[in-house]
């Protein structure tokens, strides 16, 4: 691996993942940069990997020994408590040793470049860097500086992986009766919509990409100032009704809204949280005329402004789930890219 | 550069942009004029250039450059931007007025005119439109112009101020002087860094409209209508904004435009195809298929007069950065013509002599520069090159201070093989030259 170039030409790439000696019941991929490049066999076998974890979480000794002796680095640029403590969980539940690297703004403001950061944290002699960044690509550039393996806890908002994992597993472990292949992880004929701001949702990314390779229908949904231009591009439906896209839905995902997106001057998105509960925020009535409806959200939930309280709480959300499928996900993730030898 | 005051230059074909006209004839060169042209010219104790095969024109002129002098000297200076100029076959640039400090007062202009001197390429500031280059009020234009910059331009901070624009407009043209427009309605443009569309919205990125783009090169081209001034629209990049220009044209808007190789070579899938590497990074940046198509057809219908290379240097650590920390910009004067032969001249859009007026005369008569002859007497300022040599970019051709290009790798066709201007011969392969 070249380290000392990391601005490959554009001419002379080779975007396609190296697919020579794979093997069955392993990844393709060295990084899990995103899942818009992860086809469904891989993103099957990370679920299927998650629930065999899921199992360790459930015993009295939620601990294996699978990477003693490995080293991750959470690298994080933005502030982030429940996903760094997510993986960091993962992490030791793995046996993994374990670094946090937390600095707030970006690297420039910090006076040293992201690539003498992560160059000097791998000189320490560290394996895997968990990598959240402010800017859509940074663990792509990651990747062009240091050796060791690469995960995206979210980069701008470009994708968020192991949260779109997660959103998967809890999807697949619904119990749908018009939906009988989720728990095989084939998503065919099940309708997600997401709502809210994904024009600015890495959530959403991520979602759209591993919905779409599982099978599933995907509708985007909200004011038109909070849908990206093109977004039918992405293979999936696009409307600013909400009944729309409640109609028919199986799980409704709600984003949650970036508070200093309101207002913001003229060019904010939406002119109050009240007027955006109105319109586009999930509510008991919703429930009560969907029956079937599941709501998620990727948290922290602002209550009364995507999801009324109410909602929150509802049996049929399933936001806590989430939360605990995101420590198997990301032990599964950590496994298989660092090469882990037995769950034993 | 050691001067080269004689030189005899055989076997080439004499190439006149205007007239398309072809002629196979020597130069003889003394003390750096065009001594004689003919054909079997032979002299003693002169040094032999042996064009055979290739072509000769008036030397090229790149209007669109950023030497970064005074101020980021760690990016590229005027010699070393002259350097990276000759090596792709020009002989002349007008450089912008982005410097620390910018080239907002005549002292400014005047230290780049004398920095320049002596060199083999011309190098014309461009002063900016307003002082301090703050879009505030109107810089002394008329004191820049007489200190020697050909034009004016507020470069990447565009004129927001449609007032501004037009006193600006009303006063340049009692100077006979263009402005220069980087055509954006920074209202429209949210802290984007690349363009704003399907690939953007599947990355993720922040994205710079085609709108704002637009929305400026349409309000500059009624003001340019109404004031009578000379508004040039800079590195046109979108489709629609080929065909504002096209109709402001049509009805006798004095507007000019120019394009740049990038925009045309490349499209926003190389942003994504390259793992956001920032060498895809630039403003405007790069746009859609559809966009470099309207730009070829906008070069083949004459709607785009000139081809310039918005040649941005930065230094390998600056844009060694996550994507959206990068600034924006890449190399241009290198392969300029390599990309002009592969994209416009092999595909069968221009014909060399319409790409070569729009690196020679168009661009000159734009910013009201005489346009070298060649003609016996007059002085030798010559390009010699080829439109069919077949070769691959590499690291080894930057000749730049920076090294910022996504073309090492890419092949190209047509070579810059010489210059010669003011008593100089630049070659681009030095061994060639017989003694």
């Amino acid at each position: 691996m070249q380290t000392d170039s990391p601005n490959k030409p554009v001419e002379a790439l080779n975007p396609e993942p190296s697919t020579q000696n794979h093997q069955p019941g392993t990844l393709k991929h060295r990084h899990l940069l995103g899942l818009a490049d992860y086809d469904a066999d891989e993103i099957r076998l990370i679920l299927q990997t998650a629930r065999e974890m899921k199992a360790i979480l459930e015993r009295p000794i939620k601990r294996v020994p699978s990477l003693r002796g490995v080293t991750v680095v959470n690298l994080f640029f933005e502030a982030s408590t429940r996903t760094r403590i997510s993986f960091e969980l993962a992490e030791k539940r793995l046996s993994a040793e374990v670094v946090n690297f937390s600095a707030s703004g970006s690297s420039v403001s910090k006076g040293e470049t992201l690539k003498d950061t992560a160059r000097n944290i791998e000189a320490m002699k560290t394996d895997v860097v968990i990598i959240r960044h402010s800017s859509p690509g940074a663990p792509h550039f990651l990747t062009r500086c240091i050796r060791g393996v690469v995960i995206n806890a979210g980069d701008g908002a470009h994708e968020h992986p192991t949260q779109a994992l997660l959103d998967l597993l809890t999807m697949a472990e619904l119990e749908l009766p018009k939906q009988p292949g989720l728990a095989d992880f084939d998503f065919a004929g099940l309708n997600v919509s997401i709502l809210g701001d994904v024009a600015h949702s890495r959530v959403a990314r991520s979602n759209i990409y591993g919905l779409k390779a599982l099978g599933a229908e995907v509708t985007l949904c909200g004011p038109r100032t909070m849908l990206p231009v093109e977004a039918e591009t992405l293979g999936v439906r696009v409307t600013d009704r909400l009944d729309d896209a409640l109609d028919g839905c199986d799980v409704a995902m709600a984003l949650r809204i970036q508070l200093e997106r309101q207002g913001a001057g003229p060019t904010g998105l939406f002119p109050s949280l009240r007027e955006y509960h109105d319109r586009f925020g999930i509510r008991l009535e919703h429930l009560d005329r969907y029956p079937d409806l599941r709501i998620m959200h990727p948290g922290p939930v602002n209550r009364g402004v995507e999801l009324a309280s109410e909602v929150v709480d509802h049996e049929r959300a399933v936001i806590l789930d989430q939360v605990t499928n995101g420590v198997a996900v990301r032990m599964a993730v950590l496994y298989l890219l660092s090469g882990g030898s037995t769950l034993e | 550069m050691p001067p080269t005051p004689d030189l005899l230059i055989t076997g080439g074909t004499l190439l006149d942009p205007r007239s398309g006209d072809t002629r196979r004839a020597g130069l003889l060169i003394r003390d750096g004029r065009i001594a004689e042209i003919g054909d079997d010219l032979s002299a003693d104790n002169v040094e032999t250039f042996d064009a055979s095969g290739k072509l000769i024109s008036p030397g090229w002129f790149d209007m669109h450059v950023h030497f970064r002098e005074p101020g980021q000297e760690h990016k590229e200076t005027i010699e070393t931007g002259a350097r990276a100029a000759a090596f792709g076959g020009f002989t002349g640039v007008a450089c912008m007025p982005n410097t620390e400090p910018p080239i907002a007062t005549r002292d400014v202009v005047e230290f780049i005119v004398k920095r320049a001197q002596g060199l083999p390429v011309d190098v014309h500031p461009v002063g900016t439109v307003s002082k301090g280059r703050k879009g505030n009020e109107m810089a002394e234009l008329g004191d820049m112009a007489a200190g020697g910059a050909v034009a004016f331009s507020d470069d990447g901070s565009p004129v927001q101020h449609g007032g501004l624009m037009r006193r600006a407009l009303e006063y340049a043209r009692t100077l006979d002087k263009p402005i220069l427009g980087h055509e954006e309605d920074l209202t429209l443009n949210d802290h984007g860094h690349m363009h704003e569309g399907a690939v953007a919205t599947r990355l993720g990125v922040p994205g710079i409209p085609a709108l704002a783009e637009e929305a400026m090169i349409a309000r500059d081209a009624l003001l340019a209508e109404f004031t009578g001034g000379h508004v040039h629209v800079q590195h046109i990049s979108t489709a629609k904004a080929v065909e504002i220009v096209r109709q402001a044209k049509a009805q006798g808007i004095p507007i000019t435009t120019e394009a740049c190789p990038h925009h045309w070579a490349l499209t926003d899938e190389a942003v994504d195809a390259s793992g956001f590497d920032t060498h895809t990074k630039m403003h405007p940046p790069l746009r859609t298929a559809a966009d470099a198509e309207a730009i070829k057809e906008g070069l083949r219908d004459g709607t785009i007069d000139a081809i310039a290379t918005d040649h941005a240097p930065h230094a390998s650590f600056e844009k060694e950065v996550e994507f959206i920390a990068a600034p924006f910009g890449i190399l241009g004067l290198e392969m300029c013509w390599g990309l002009t032969g592969r994209d416009l001249i092999q595909t069968g859009i221009l014909t060399v002599a319409e790409a070569i007026f729009k690196l020679t005369v168009a661009p000159r008569e734009i910013l009201r520069l005489p346009v070298p002859e060649l003609a016996e007497g007059a002085e030798a300022n010559l390009t010699i090159f080829d439109a069919e040599t077949e070769w691959t970019f590499e690291a080894k051709h930057i000749h730049s201070k920076s090294k910022n290009t996504p073309f090492v790798g890419a092949p190209m066709v047509g070579r810059a093989w010489a210059i010669y201007n003011h008593a100089q011969l630049v070659q681009a392969e030095p061994e060639a030259v017989e003694a």
